[in-house]
């Protein structure tokens, strides 16, 4: 299992939104839901590869900025077209004021 | 021999993906993230009140024009429930198509498939070709929804202001896709598990064609015709009006929608009819932003954006001229002006548009 990586702190998402984050070479994006959860993401569309992070999250629904496409963030699910392919998906949590995400 | 071929599997297509045209990065303007989640937020409420409203109207207006048919008297109403049918529903199958006039998918989807077959649109393919639009704005070869093709062909733009060859065109694809299937340049966008539904949606059309003919001819009347079908003729008028607007005369093959897009302050009426797409080239930078924040968007980005028309007959006077140049010169187009407070165009990336024609 790959180690916790810590991404940011809890301050630098608001509830019920969506920040990027590079990592190793990939790119992610972290959620915070309406009920103060974490999870994380890949970060780019499926679809067009473009950054989920500028799009738009309800509930635990995160909307692509591009064409519109949806995807329930926390498992990756892709639930309206264009986007055809799910996400991959990975660990989240919160310590100490930090995010930590468990990305490979 | 016109220069451009804007066949989805011909010569300009292979060219625009070979230059890194096709899916390219696109220009936007910043807005802080706070503001643009702010702009981005979905409700129902307005949207219930519009659809109630337009709805409302539509039953009113073919209820008056029903009873008074045959007589002359009926016209005034037909006219009315058609730019309905035949416009309203254009931008509503728009809106619906991006997912953002409701907040609730069912509602999104619900006007969507409806206003899909007023605009006798096969709402699996167009789904798709709407996606292609906003990723290849008017690249030719990749865009399957240029409304004015180079040069423009003058007979057509006419005609389509009363669906004639809009609507003969949707009639074909409906049965080509109802009895052969999904149509080869459609599977160029549409991927392929949504080919069964591109054929059922194409059937269940037909269906529904057949049954207001086979009525219309058992009444002897066209009267069943003006309800369901005719409307996207005698109403288009208005959404091939706004539609011109969107891009037309504008540069082609450039990845900044300022420079090939157009935002149009209109009428109330027009507005409502249109669903605010008169706030063009805002919409095409962030199609998230729903219909009824966009005059917000426009206030909050307009510093970078070229100044808008301020007509309707003042965006004709603009692109009119210029599409009866592109008559002659294919590579002639309008370039808009950028305030001193914008961003400039990247004319690095698009030399190739702007360094020929424009004046
Ligand atoms: S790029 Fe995300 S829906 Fe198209």
């Amino acid at each position: 299992m790959s180690e916790w990586v810590d991404a940011c702190s809890v301050d630098d998402i608001e509830t019920e939104d969506v920040i990027r984050f590079d990592h190793g070479g990939k790119t992610y994006a972290i959620y915070r839901s309406p009920d103060d959860e974490w999870f994380c993401t890949d970060g780019l569309c499926s679809h067009e590869q473009v950054h989920l992070a500028d799009g738009l999250v309800m509930d635990y629904v995160i909307e692509c900025p591009k064409h519109n496409g949806q995807f329930d963030y926390r498992n990756g699910e892709a639930m309206r077209a264009p986007v055809c392919v799910n996400l991959g998906t990975y660990p989240a949590k919160a310590e100490d004021g930090r995010v930590l995400v468990q990305v490979a | 021999m016109p220069k451009r071929d804007y066949s989805l599997l011909g010569a300009d297509a292979r060219r625009a993906v070979e230059i890194g045209l096709a899916t390219a990065e696109w220009y936007h303007t910043d807005v802080p993230r706070k503001e643009m989640k702010a702009l981005m937020q979905r409700s129902d409420a307005q949207a219930i009140r519009d659809t109630e409203l337009l709805f409302g109207a539509m039953i009113l207006f073919v209820g008056l024009g029903i009873a008074l048919w045959p007589s002359w008297w009926s016209a005034p109403f037909w006219l009315a429930y058609g730019v309905l049918y035949g416009s309203a529903m254009d931008s509503r199958w728009h809106e619906c198509s991006h997912g953002t006039a409701f907040r609730t998918p069912w509602m999104n989807n619900v006007l969507y498939e409806i206003a899909s077959f007023c605009m006798m649109r096969n709402s699996a393919t167009w789904r798709w070709s709407h996606a292609r639009h906003h990723t290849d704005t008017y690249i030719v070869g990749r865009d399957p929804e240029i409304a004015v093709m180079r040069p423009p062909v003058f007979f057509k733009l006419i005609g389509n202001f009363f669906g004639i060859f809009d609507a003969w065109t949707a009639m074909n694809r409906m049965l080509y896709s109802a009895f052969l299937g999904v149509h080869p340049e459609e599977k160029t966008f549409v991927p392929e598990s949504e080919w069964p539904k591109v054929v059922r949606v194409a059937r269940i059309s037909t269906v529904i064609y057949l049954a207001t003919i086979a009525l219309a001819l058992a009444m002897g009347s066209i009267l069943p015709l003006m309800v369901i079908g005719l409307p996207r003729l005698y109403g288009a008028w208005h959404h091939v009006m706004t539609g011109l607007l969107q891009h037309g005369g504008l540069a082609d093959n450039v990845t900044d929608h300022r420079l090939n897009s157009r935002t149009v302050y209109m009428n109330p009426v027009s507005r409502f009819i249109y669903w605010n797409m008169n706030y063009h080239v805002e919409h095409h930078m962030f199609p998230m932003v729903p219909y009824h924040a966009l005059p917000k968007l426009h206030a909050a980005i307009r510093h970078d954006l070229p100044a808008p028309n301020r007509s309707i007959r003042e965006g004709f006077a603009e692109m009119w001229p210029a599409l009866v140049r592109q008559l002659k010169y294919d590579d002639y187009f309008i370039k808009r002006e950028l305030p001193p407070t914008a961003k400039p165009y990247r004319e690095d990336f698009h030399t190739a548009a702007l360094g020929t024609a424009a004046e």
